[in-house]
């Protein structure tokens, strides 16, 4: 029994279905990350477990008790919003110690709790400003300290990175990483963002039109993702894909036979799959001195890491290439690839296709 | 703007702005200083001297009359008892209108429920309806209540004409308070009126003076209502002032009915001066994104 049960969730407005059976188990001091583009569910789904919203069928366990319906401040959850919500009329010992005072916990004990925090997250010369002298960031540790002051048995978080800079965004996610480490609170965050959710998470849930798509480890999500939609969603630059159909010497693509390992081959036979959707990370893919012939179309070098466009037979074909890149636009290259990091869907349904 | 270095010259159309805006300040200043100027005459002097004319020698008799012995029908205790109802009258009727105002706007904003969107909109005829119209069944019902004549069906009357108004303000102001606040407080262990006490309101400062200013303005100055539904013990400052000036004697005196006139409009001038800055503000308030 997990600290968090999801089971059946649905939600509709009318017609409008934005939830459709969503089941997600969570474990004690688990962190699970609840990611997909916008109008997924995944918003939605959290306003329903930190009890802002209620579904239209299904139950939300919290460690054994049943809180579908009941109302948030009986659930010991905290929460961190995009736009922090700190109270603007307090300052940020006020902000800090006021849902422990909606608790009735004693002056000195709410005292001793803004310390803590403060300490933890650095924050202890800002107690006495309000949230209008605050920056960005120092507004996200104060929304995190108003959190973590009550303990909860559930710490929420959505899209909580969303509204800083890019290099504070690194910070504060390293931060929210450690922070997790050092306290095993349970936490449930919602992001658009696939390096947060691969960064952070334990586990992740890839949501699309109000399904969870693939629920597993980041490894599990990038290795083996389980469809086309998360094979796409997750991975930076996009994986590559190529449309294929199965002939009698194997898979053809526009006239070029793509290798395949045996028993990739025999899944796609047994499996009686006529059109195939065939990927390849970037990383996969390499310069060779035979292969996949194709013209050099543009060179984005990112510092530690280059991304290659490729103009091939059978499309465009991004390359990521550690360090630079020694030829030249409009070059002639050959791309090889191992047939073991090849990912085949099934065009039409889109799943992946698994080797016995 | 200039260069500090450079010398100032000489602008027509600056000069053509500050004439028409000293010109229509004193326009609208004139009739202020008539008043003033002539209640601190003496009669002989207002029989003699011009309109314009500055009082030879100031004298607060007048001011002293209206206040306390003037006549008004054949009452003649001066304005002084007005006073009292009006502020007996305006002081319950603002606040509590304000508070109703300000808890409706919260529940319409942060508390939707199913037709609240409607109930708005209704409420809105309020704002635009002529108050003739609710006259009769007014009286009515002041009546069932018992409260026909008194300063507590008066102050009842205005409670219900301004809540419109402030309900509207309130709501139009709280539109622009982010929802994730309140979510915030819910998840703290804040229940609806916690959240209220401590940070909405908190948060209302420039629309409560503005709505406090409105309806002290409003209710103070207030004839119709003044007129239908009270009785001579309850007759606030403008049906007294009103009976004052209109109570004939051998000799109109004119210096204390402006001295009369003064002492009506002082509260809402005083009101304004002193909250002012902070009515403009909150008009403008959420118009620009802060």
């Amino acid at each position: 029994m997990g600290a968090l049960s999801i089971r059946q969730v649905r939600k509709s407005y009318g017609h409008t279905h934005i939830l459709k059976s969503i089941d997600i188990e969570v474990e004690k001091g688990e962190f699970l990350i609840l990611v997909g583009p916008s109008g997924c569910g995944k918003s939605t789904l959290l306003s329903m477990i930190a009890g802002l919203d209620t579904p239209t069928s299904g139950q939300i366990m919290l460690a054994d008790r049943d809180v579908t319906y009941a109302p948030p401040k009986d659930r010991d959850i905290a929460m961190v919003f995009q736009s922090y919500a700190l109270y603007p009329n307090m300052n940020v010992a006020e902000n800090i110690a006021f849902g422990l005072e909606m608790r009735k916990v004693p002056k000195a004990e709410r005292e001793a709790a803004v310390k803590r925090v403060a300490k933890m997250l650095q924050i202890e010369h800002l107690l006495d400003r309000k949230p209008g002298q605050l920056s960005g960031g120092q507004r996200q540790r104060v929304a995190m300290g108003r959190a973590l002051s009550r303990n909860p048995a559930l710490f929420l978080f959505d899209e909580p990175l969303s509204n800083l800079d890019a290099k504070l965004r690194v910070e504060m996610r390293a931060e929210i990483k450690l922070l997790h480490q050092r306290t095993k609170t349970t936490t449930v965050y919602v992001t658009h963002d696939q390096v947060e959710a691969m960064t952070l998470g334990d586990r992740i849930a890839v949501m699309r039109d109000g399904l969870v798509q693939q629920l597993g480890t980041p490894e599990d999500i990038y290795t083996r993702p389980a469809n086309l939609f998360v094979a796409g969603f997750i991975g930076s630059p996009a994986m590559n894909t190529i449309t294929a159909a199965l002939g009698k010497n194997g898979l053809m693509a526009h006239g070029v036979q793509l290798p395949l390992a045996d028993d990739d081959l025999a899944a796609i036979r047994t499996g009686q799959v006529s059109d195939v959707v065939y990927g390849l990370r970037p990383e996969s893919l390499r310069f060779a001195d035979t292969g996949l012939a194709g013209t050099l179309r543009m060179i984005e070098p990112t510092g530690p890491e280059t991304y290659a466009y490729v103009d091939t037979a059978v499309g465009d074909l991004v390359v990521r290439v550690p360090g630079h890149v020694s030829q030249a636009v409009g070059d002639n290259v050959w791309l090889s690839w191992d047939t073991r990091t090849v990912h085949l869907f099934d065009a039409k349904t889109e799943a992946r296709i698994v080797a016995a | 703007m200039l260069p500090s270095t450079q010398q100032p010259v000489f602008d027509w159309t600056r000069a053509l702005l500050w004439a028409v805006l000293i010109g229509l300040a004193a326009f609208f200043l004139a009739p202020l200083y008539v008043m003033l100027s002539t209640s601190l005459k003496t009669m002989d002097e207002i029989r003699e001297g011009s309109l314009l004319a500055l009082p030879h020698a100031i004298s607060f008799e007048a001011w002293a009359k209206a206040w306390s012995t003037a006549c008004t029908g054949t009452d003649c205790g001066g304005l002084a008892p007005f006073f009292m109802n009006s502020v007996k009258m305006v002081i319950p009727a603002v606040l509590v209108s304000t508070l109703l105002g300000a808890i409706n706007g919260y529940v319409l904003t942060k508390w939707k429920f199913k037709g609240s969107d409607t109930l708005f909109a209704l409420m809105l005829f309020g704002v635009f309806m002529p108050l003739q119209v609710i006259l009769l069944p007014m009286s009515q019902i002041l009546g069932y209540l018992g409260l026909a004549s008194s300063i507590w069906g008066l102050v009842l009357v205005h409670l219900l004409c301004g809540l419109p108004s402030t309900t509207l303000f309130f709501r139009n102001y709280y539109a622009a308070l982010p929802d994730e606040l309140i979510k915030a407080a819910m998840l703290d262990g804040a229940g609806f009126w916690r959240i209220f006490w401590r940070i909405v309101l908190p948060l209302s400062t420039p629309i409560l003076v503005v709505t406090l200013i409105w309806q002290f303005t409003q209710i103070w100055n207030d004839f119709l209502f003044g007129v239908v539904f009270s009785s001579t013990d309850s007759k606030p400052l403008t049906v007294g002032l009103n009976n004052l000036a209109n109570t004939s004697s051998s000799v109109k005196e004119y210096n204390v009915d402006m001295a009369a006139a003064m002492i009506a409009g002082l509260p809402t001038l005083f009101v304004y001066i002193v909250a002012g800055k902070y009515f403009v503000r909150g008009l403008t308030a959420g118009a620009v994104k802060g």
